[in-house]
């Protein structure tokens, strides 16, 4: 049964005519309110994933749930099917479990709090925003278990509830859940951070109905909507054929040696409509590598991603839904079914943008990108500060890391930046002042970003000394499988973890790991991967590679792969440079629109030579998934 | 020596005004600024204005400048080669740059990356390695160190900046480096992050401490050139110029810590403000300073405006305190569009610039303008200035017309839709600062300054709920009449990062003294007599674990009879303003700073001989308008012929020299007893 709206004032909003000028003060102002929710989390949340790294995302819906801003598309639909409850004025309701809303937030680390807008006893907006929890209970520090066979071992579950019902402060629900985390100091102003956010929000929205008109508002978010609408199908008549294409594209491992698993999407236009079917996509993992995909999100994502260049001023809504149909197979890694384990769909999740842009690119090679989502690498840390001066204090560090962005037809990409939007590094002082640790290096790893005419973003070499004994937890991907290159570029070097005891011996370590004890002294060098290069590397200009040699992003080894030959001071020698180039010219035998590296066999066959780590084992499924799986 | 002049340079015109401190009498100058070499600007206006007001130019007291010279360093990259010395694991920190890229999903696809200010290939790292308590490590390695500073110098580089991990706990190992650096390249200027800005976070300070090495060859040839010919031409009064913040600093100082000098543009509109609100019997203002590509908005709180400790500069967010000051890209030249795709009416951030300038100027320019829309409108008569410049209005109408016909809407309504816009972009500007930070607008006052502020601050006054708007007297040199009434003022900002129960009083007090002799030496030392120097502290404090403090200014005896429990009371009520609530997490006590201020000089304003609340006598003629959707009569007034106690009903136009007042319909102005007009609802 869904939700059961209570109203006082059932009297529908009037629809009426909207002027542009109106229409676009309205946008606006809600473009303003969108970026207030955001300064307000950031400035009073506590976990660093969330006040320094930003991992957060805000929207402001229509009463029917549709979003109007916002960048991860509406879960209110989605939450309003499956709630079996009323929603009423003075309500908020809080939830964690995918579950229980097809997958709008797609682990349970993600907290999401919804407000029912009301003015005059009718319901006017929603505001909404979801934060990453740096620890909601469960086996492992960090909650986010690589080994866990279910949801059930990923921490606390929380179905929608109601935090406040009817302007009463549920303080007993809170208390329960506060109980579960390991950090409920940050939990809580995390979770006060989102509501105040929501609040904000809701404050400027009642605004601007007092300002304009409850009818004037609400015709505008109507109007808003088809605007998209419009826009969106203008566009995917211009840039998405009728004629089928496909992409794909593997997330490496599961943490318990299986991998890689393949996604795959195929694009088509019927009519008006864009089909996006992820059939052929590997069937669910037994680990928590699943990404539950809400097709909405997905939609919003394509949306995002297709409109970007026409009018990047515009508002993202979910105004052009309609006009994109999104097929995921059931039980599927991006469709997998209950209980199964969540908690590390960060992989497939930044995996999913890249076949985005591997799939709209394809027809249209100069807005084509090279690869570079990796996912987002996590380090976890944890243990009790038994250092001089120090109480013995219990402490858990959950940091997000960043690699190379790609090469793009913009020009190279940067080096050791985020992907993710408006995400910051940790500053390490910071690290330093409050954790067990000394950061000895925070530097690009030379090389790593693949060759191009535009170079590849490097990834970062970053390496820890643990000052106190503790338990360490490693999630990231790319270091079996690398990120491709376009337009005959180079792909990027591949992520690794070396653990260096402190007494000198080394070990690789697994790039899916939660389960590894470090040692006071111990150092862990955590190297991402590097963005793919875009264009011909033989056509970048053997000065600029000169010039990056001294400036450490690039080796005279690696200068190589640009057909340069320079010394180890960046100086370029002419002639040996031109007759490399020549040389490799001449070896070449086709033309390459993506550069995927090596084929999955042979990465299997040197993997361990290359990598130092075992291959992955080919996954297996039951006949029936396999008959799914197979094309 | 009974004058001050405050002097401001802006891109197009350098503004002067002369200030009698005897008499509140001031005179005002603008004349072109010349680019290639500021002083010639400022040399001619102060021939100029001397010679109208009949002063001998050693009657000078005070040279006071806001000056743009080192933004534009930092912005056109025009600041000098920088070497920067980091620790060993840490040469990339200005090219990660905290990993940020700036704007929403996905893009990154379209973000062009900023080089660093310290190019990488003149970044160098060095053995040598203190903690997070200031112990050392590891320790420095000299050979190593005159070896890369010695490549270093061989490269070229014309200043050097050290700024290593922890430096903000000890700088010891920074200033061992600075004095090898002396050795072995004595002419070049060496900044240590330490001593720049003793703060943690080592990408802020690192690039504050790079910011400041880069703009100082500028702004140091800048002054001393400045100071030449100001000799040359007999002003020998003292040079100061304007700080970020709005305070005024020596120009030797302003030469050791250019950073300071940023944003002091901006400030000097709200000093300026802040001198007009005090004679106007004002305590609460918001700023409105509409210029050609932008408008720059800011708060002024019971008299005192608020500051943040960062300076925005383009792409650059650097540690130094500055006015909150926030800029939207809406100006007189913003560019009116409709995208093919959406339909939207789109003004800015786009703009005409000066050149070529809006259609109605005849320069050359083609595209629609915010300018454009206000002469379709009526809203800026065809001959301004006196008649010495005519608008364009048939061009102008033209231009609009392909908006309207885009939007398939009448001519006039698409010129309003303009204007609309931009107010409401000035309006999101003004949000940002009042009511996002938990003021109400309803209870400030909306000054609108710069070119075209008076001509939008009546409507945006209506957007706000904040009245009267006010037109300052002479708005177009408002920055100028800031930089000559504000007083000199200077900092200094230490890391403390202890939690509150673990901070005794006498402690807090003993640093908070040290600091506080440190800046008043400082002052002292300009000049200053002991007995003018007030000191002010201000203490950083969040609950331990939040990544945002609230800066609270305190006093020394409120503190000592009052204890930390008065500091951290303050805060929980001021964290409930900004933030709606308030936790049971210890706080942590996190920055301390303690401000120097030289006297507040008194400078009344003149008041103006008063009139009979009838306006006739000012008026030049009848004219008609477009507003609330149809055309309505109207009446120009000169400014200068109005008289205390005048009352205009709108729709109104107020002109002078260099600004226009518009009074809109519903609306009434009154002139106040020193020549501002108060526009009121009637």
């Amino acid at each position: 049964m869904p939700a059961q709206i209570i109203q006082e004032n059932t009297t529908p909003f009037g629809k009426v005519a909207i002027d542009p000028v109106t229409l676009d003060i309205i946008e606006n102002a809600l473009r303003n309110a969108r970026i207030e929710m955001d300064a307000t989390l950031v400035r009073t949340a506590m976990s660093p994933g969330i006040r320094e790294q930003g991992d957060a995302f805000p929207l402001i819906a229509d009463p029917d749930g549709k979003m109007i801003v916002g960048q991860f598309g509406s879960f209110i639909d989605g939450f309003l099917k499956g709630f079996d409850g009323t929603i009423e004025d003075g309500d908020m309701i809080f939830l964690s479990d995918p579950y229980s809303c097809e997958g709008a937030i797609s682990h349970s680390n993600d907290w999401l709090v919804l407000l029912p807008v009301y003015k005059d006893g009718r319901l006017l907006a929603w505001t909404a925003m979801f934060g990453h929890q740096s620890d909601i209970g469960g086996k492992v520090v960090g909650s986010m278990p690589i080994d866990a066979k279910s949801i059930f071992e990923e921490g606390v579950r929380i179905p929608p509830v109601k935090i406040w019902r009817k302007g009463e402060y549920n303080e007993d629900l809170m208390k329960l859940v506060m109980h579960q985390t390991r950090k409920p100091d940050w939990c809580q102003a995390d979770l006060n951070a989102l509501i105040a956010s929501c609040r904000v929000a809701a404050n400027r929205v009642v605004e601007m109905a007092n300002r304009f008109g409850d009818d004037v508002y609400v015709s505008a978010t109507k109007e808003l909507l088809a605007r998209n609408h419009r826009a969106m199908k203008a566009l995917i008549g211009m840039a998405v054929a009728e004629e089928p294409v496909s992409f794909e594209d593997y997330i490496c491992d599961d943490g318990l040696g299986y991998g890689p698993y393949k996604i795959k999407c195929t694009m088509w236009r019927d009519g008006d409509k864009v089909i996006l079917d992820f059939d052929g996509t590997d069937p669910q993992s037994a680990a928590s590598i699943n990404f539950y995909l809400n097709e909405n999100m997905f939609k919003m994502f394509f949306g995002i991603y297709m409109i970007m260049v026409f009018d990047p001023q515009i508002l993202f809504n979910d105004g052009f839904y309609d006009l994109i149909e999104v097929r995921i197979p059931e039980g599927s890694l991006l469709k997998p079914k209950f209980p199964a384990a969540l908690s590390g769909r960060t992989h497939a999740l930044g995996r999913i943008f890249d076949i985005l842009g591997g799939l709209l690119g394809q027809k249209t090679p100069e807005f084509l990108n090279a690869a570079g989502f990796s996912s987002s690498p996590h380090l976890f840390y944890s243990g009790w500060d038994n250092r001089e001066g120090r109480e013995g204090d219990w402490f858990q560090l959950f940091q997000i890391g960043f690699g190379g962005i790609p090469g793009r037809p913009l020009g190279d990409g940067p080096d050791g930046h985020s992907l993710w939007p408006g995400f910051t590094n940790v500053p390490n002082e910071f690290l330093e002042r409050y954790f067990p640790m000394r950061i000895e290096r925070y530097e690009t790893e030379p090389d790593s970003g693949g060759a191009g005419l535009h170079r590849g973003g490097n990834g970062i070499h970053m390496t820890y000394r643990f000052l106190a004994d503790g338990q360490i937890g490693i999630h990231d991907d790319r270091w079996f499988v690398p990120p491709w290159g376009v337009n005959n570029g180079l792909p990027g070097k591949r992520a690794r973890k070396v653990l260096e005891r402190a007494d000198g011996t080394t070990e690789i370590v697994g790039n899916k790991t939660d389960d590894i004890a470090v040692r006071a002294g111990d150092q862990l060098h955590y190297i991402t991967w590097g963005g793919g290069g875009w264009g011909d590397p033989l056509d970048r200009d053997p000065a600029t590679v000169g010039l990056e040699i001294r400036q450490g992003l690039v080796t005279s080894e690696g200068a190589r792969d640009y057909g340069v030959v320079a010394d180890a001071s960046g100086t370029v020698d002419g002639a040996a440079t031109a007759s490399l180039r020549d040389e490799m010219r001449s070896a070449r035998t086709e033309d390459k629109l993506f550069d995927y590296g090596p084929s999955i066999e042979e990465l299997r066959a040197n993997c361990e030579a290359e990598t130092g780590l075992k291959p992955p084992i080919q996954p297996e499924w039951g006949h029936v998934q396999m008959a799914e799986a197979a094309e | 020596m009974r004058y001050r002049l405050g002097v401001d340079v802006g891109g197009t015109f350098t503004d002067l005004l002369l200030f009698d401190n005897e008499t509140g009498r001031f005179w005002r100058d603008k004349t072109p600024s010349t680019p290639h070499d500021s002083s010639e600007g400022i040399l001619n206006g102060v021939t100029a204005i001397t010679q109208a007001a009949g002063v001998d130019p050693g009657e000078i007291e005070f040279f006071l400048h806001g000056t743009t010279v080192a933004t534009n360093a930092v912005l056109e990259g025009k600041g000098a080669r920088v070497g920067l010395v980091t620790t060993e694991g840490y040469r990339d920190i200005m090219q990660i740059a905290r990993s940020f890229v700036p704007g929403g999903l996905a893009a990154w696809i379209v973000w062009p990356k900023p080089q660093p200010l310290a190019a990488l290939e003149d970044t160098v790292t060095v053995k040598g390695r203190m903690d997070a308590d200031g112990k050392e490590v590891r320790p420095l390695d000299e050979d190593e160190i005159r070896r890369k500073l010695t490549q270093l110098r061989d490269s070229g580089v014309e200043a050097i900046t050290v700024s290593l991990i922890n430096a903000y706990v000890d700088g010891r190992h920074e200033q061992r480096i600075g004095a090898i650096a002396a050795e072995v390249m004595p002419d070049v200027p060496v900044s240590l992050s330490h001593e720049v800005l003793p703060e943690m976070q080592e990408y802020e300070r690192t690039l504050s401490t790079v910011a400041n090495a880069s703009v100082r060859p500028v702004v140091g040839k800048y002054v001393s050139n400045l100071r030449t010919k100001l000799e040359d031409a007999g002003v020998t009064g003292k040079l100061s110029l304007l700080r970020s913040d709005g305070g005024l600093m020596s120009s030797q100082k302003a030469e050791e810590h250019p950073v300071n000098i940023l944003m002091s543009g901006p400030a000097g509109g709200v000093t300026g403000a802040l001198w007009v609100a005090k004679n106007a019997g004002f305590k609460n203002i918001l700023t409105l300073d509409v210029g050609g590509t932008s408008t720059d908005v800011a708060l002024i709180e019971n008299l005192e405006p608020r500051r943040v400790r960062t300076t925005e500069v383009g792409h650059l967010s650097v540690r130094a305190s500055s006015l909150d000051v926030k800029t939207v890209g809406a100006g007189g030249g913003s560019i009116a569009y409709v995208p093919e795709l959406t339909g939207a009416l789109r003004v800015g951030p786009e703009s005409a610039g000066a050149v070529p300038g809006p259609v109605a100027y005849g320069k050359g320019g083609d595209k629609p303008t915010v300018t454009d829309a206000n002469v379709v409108l009526g809203y800026l008569p065809e001959d301004l200035l006196g008649g010495s410049f005519k608008l364009d209005r048939e061009g102008a109408k033209k231009s609009v017309q392909t908006i309207a016909d885009a939007l398939d809407i009448p001519l006039m309504e698409a010129a309003r839709g303009i204007i609309d816009i931009v107010n409401e972009n000035m309006f999101g500007a003004l949000r940002m600062i009042s009511v996002q930070q938990g003021y109400d607008p309803r209870h400030f006052a909306l000054m609108g300054f710069g070119g075209a502020g008076p001509l939008h601050v009546n409507a945006v006054a209506k957007l706000m709920g904040s009245w009267p708007a006010i037109s300052p007297v002479s708005p177009g040199v408002l920055c100028a009449l800031g930089d000559a009434t504000t007083r000199m003022r200077t900092e200094t900002a230490r890391s403390f990062n202890r939690l509150a129960t673990e901070t005794r009083v006498e402690e807090l007090v003993a640093v908070l003294d040290e600091m506080a002799a440190q800046t008043r030496t400082e002052l002292t030392n300009d000049g200053i007599p002991e007995s003018q120097v007030a000191s002010e502290f201000e203490v950083d404090v969040r609950y331990a674990g939040q990544a945002f403090e609230v800066p609270l200014t305190i006093d020394q005896a409120t503190l000592r009879e009052k204890g930390i429990e008065g500091i951290l009371a303050r805060f929980d009520e001021e964290h409930r303003r900004l933030f709606t609530f308030n936790m049971d997490t210890p706080h942590e006590i996190v920055n301390l700073r303690a401000v120097a201020l030289g006297e507040a000089p008194r400078l009344p304003a003149a008041e103006l001989e008063k009139g009979d609340g009838d306006p006739s006598a000012a008026k030049i003629r009848d004219h008609t308008l477009w507003m609330d959707g149809k055309e309505l009569p109207a009446a120009i007034y000169d400014r200068a012929r109005l008289k205390q106690g005048d009352t205009i009903p709108g729709p109104a136009i107020i002109t002078e020299m260099d600004s226009t007042t518009l009074v809109e319909t519903g609306c009434v102005a009154t002139v106040d007893a020193v020549g501002n007009i108060l526009i009121n609802p009637a």
